[in-house]
């Protein structure tokens, strides 16, 4: 269950410490004015609702306070990894629901913690 | 196909052969090749559509594709509570539709849904919270809905086991409203099927759709694992799963998929006699007539299509019905369950017709689709009938996040974990 997020800062900590903002394939588009409405609208209604692997931006409100990107399945509840926001980069922004790879591509800088070999992989 | 009437009747005879002749609610076909319409999803609103699609606009060429067996998703998984206390123009009217249908519907389809008015109460903290649960009671009363606001004195009457002298959230009082109540939801399940299935819809169960084909931009049938079957019309009833089935037809929706969980105490001598609500975090409770304490809170916030949920809500819930009721503590919880709710991007249903000239929708109930089921099928029935929303569910567009016309009871934004 996805109930301990492996933060890259903190270490393992339980999911009711993050603010959960979902969905981060999307981009907010560059610019206000005429013509951008669809692409508004885009951003802020139609999220991307993957059953299977997903990416979204969790907030770590109560602790370190940074933005992180949480690959994990929706279904499985299994998590494939953390990454600071500002270095996470989408392999393809539409398509994050990409087939799960065997390991993680992205090695978190995660504090050394015990027990936990893999990068942000936490189960329970 | 069965049509036998249950009443006393029917119960004494059947008394007198030892219960064996006892005939099923509904049958169990195999598909046709072609109907009129089909719906996707044997949930409580696609049962009910397809009841009403039969009983009041006549078509009776129906198909209900049920991917597991009925019962199995949200219309079983739900906190079985009914009311109308809704603010805003195009909600409140629709839910008062609802509570009426509730009213009438075990005559209707001549089924015990056990449909219990015990009375549903929301509780405030502060003058502020009052003051808004007042506004919420005067918006329900011009809509001709009954509300009431009760004090201090009138609650210990009722609940005299509440918290009332929390030093930091004292109970002052709080919003009744004596029709809501609770219904025994898997009843609801079979009623409707039953109901459908003695005006000739096949509700077909596990039948999962896994396409849906499309020919110069119309539908013309769904692809399933039990084959192809051509239809006229489609509608979509599929909650949780409503942003898969869409995608099948190039249909992308403001809607995220979350989990729920609801618990239910170990059975108790009765004791709460309403339903209650707690106004400073979310917690809601009955009591069944086995005995169990109901309960739900907040979902848990992430995307999820698990039917689980995780420990941390465990926690939130409990502690809040603690801080509601603290002889709460001397229950043990009997068990608990997740259900998939197809959270909305203002917290608002979706009954509307989509891009596609014949397939319909209905989504977005966020987690309050229970109590919506007979509106939401009557509705969606008439939606599919005439090729365009009736005037209860006429703000509930598919189109309004585009163009503004949100209906956002709790003001949150865009954000569907919110709401």
């Amino acid at each position: 269950m996805a109930y301990l997020i492996n933060c890259p800062h903190c270490g393992p900590r339980t999911t009711d410490e993050f603010y959960i903002k979902g969905d981060a394939s999307k981009q907010r588009p560059a610019a206000i004015g005429d013509g951008t409405m669809d692409a508004w609208h885009d951003y802020v209604h139609i999220r991307d609702n993957v059953r299977g692997r997903m990416a979204e931006h969790w907030h770590h409100t109560g602790g370190c306070r940074q933005w992180l990107v949480v690959e994990r399945d929706t279904v499985s509840h299994e998590i494939y990894a953390v990454t600071p926001a500002n270095t996470w980069k989408a392999t393809s922004r539409k398509g994050s629901s990409t087939p799960a790879r065997k390991t993680p591509a992205r090695k978190t800088p995660a504090r050394k913690t015990p027990a936990r070999k893999t990068g942000g992989r936490a189960k329970t | 196909m069965p049509d036998m009437k249950y009443s006393i009747f029917s119960l004494a005879r059947n008394a007198w052969s030892g219960h064996k002749n006892w005939q099923p609610a509904w049958r169990s076909p195999d598909p046709k090749p072609e109907y009129d319409v089909i719906i996707v999803g044997g949930g409580g609103h696609g049962l009910a559509t397809a009841y009403y699609l039969a009983k009041v606009h006549g078509i009776t060429n129906v198909a209900v594709l049920e991917k597991g067996y009925l019962g199995s998703g949200n219309i079983g998984r739900n906190t079985t509570i009914i009311r109308s206390n809704y603010l805003l123009p195009g909600n409140n009217p629709f839910y008062e539709k609802s509570l009426q249908l509730w009213e009438g519907l075990e005559q209707d389809f001549n089924f015990n849904a056990m449909v219990s008015q015990r009375g549903v109460v929301n509780l405030f903290h502060s003058d502020a919270q009052r003051d808004a649960y007042v506004r919420r009671g005067n918006a329900m009363r011009i809509h001709g809905v009954d509300a009431e606001i009760l004090d201090q004195h009138a609650l210990r009457d009722m609940m005299p086991f509440l918290n009332f002298d929390n030093g930091r959230f004292p109970i002052m009082g709080g919003l009744c409203q004596r029709r809501g109540g609770t219904v025994r939801h898997d009843a609801v399940a079979w009623g409707f099927a039953r109901g459908a299935d003695m005006r000739g819809v096949d509700v077909i169960q596990h039948c999962e759709v896994t396409g849906i084909k499309r020919d110069k931009g119309r539908v013309t049938g769904v692809e399933t694992s039990k084959g192809f079957i051509g239809c006229k019309k489609i509608g979509l009833a599929a909650a949780g799963n409503s942003t898969t089935v869409a995608k099948m037809a190039g249909l992308e929706l403001p809607i995220e998929s979350h989990v729920l969980q609801a618990f239910v105490s170990e059975g108790i001598k009765p004791w709460l006699d309403n339903v209650v609500t707690y106004g400073v975090g979310h917690f809601y409770i009955s009591q069944s007539d086995k005995g169990g304490l109901v309960f739900g809170g907040d979902i848990d916030g992430y995307n999820s299509y698990a039917q689980r949920g995780n420990l941390p809500t465990v926690e939130h819930v409990i502690e809040c019905g603690l801080a509601m009721i603290p002889s709460l503590s001397r229950a043990r919880v009997l068990r608990s369950w997740g259900g998939i709710m197809d959270m909305s991007m203002d917290g608002s249903p979706i009954i509307d017709k989509t891009h596609i000239d014949n397939l319909y929708l209905n989504a977005g109930w966020c987690y309050g689709g229970f109590k919506a089921t007979p509106a939401s099928g009557w509705c969606f029935a008439h939606t599919i009938a005439n090729d365009a929303p009736h005037e209860l569910n006429s703000a509930m567009r598919l189109d309004r996040f585009r163009t503004g016309y949100v209906m956002d009871e709790t003001a949150h934004g865009a954000q569907a974990n919110l709401h």
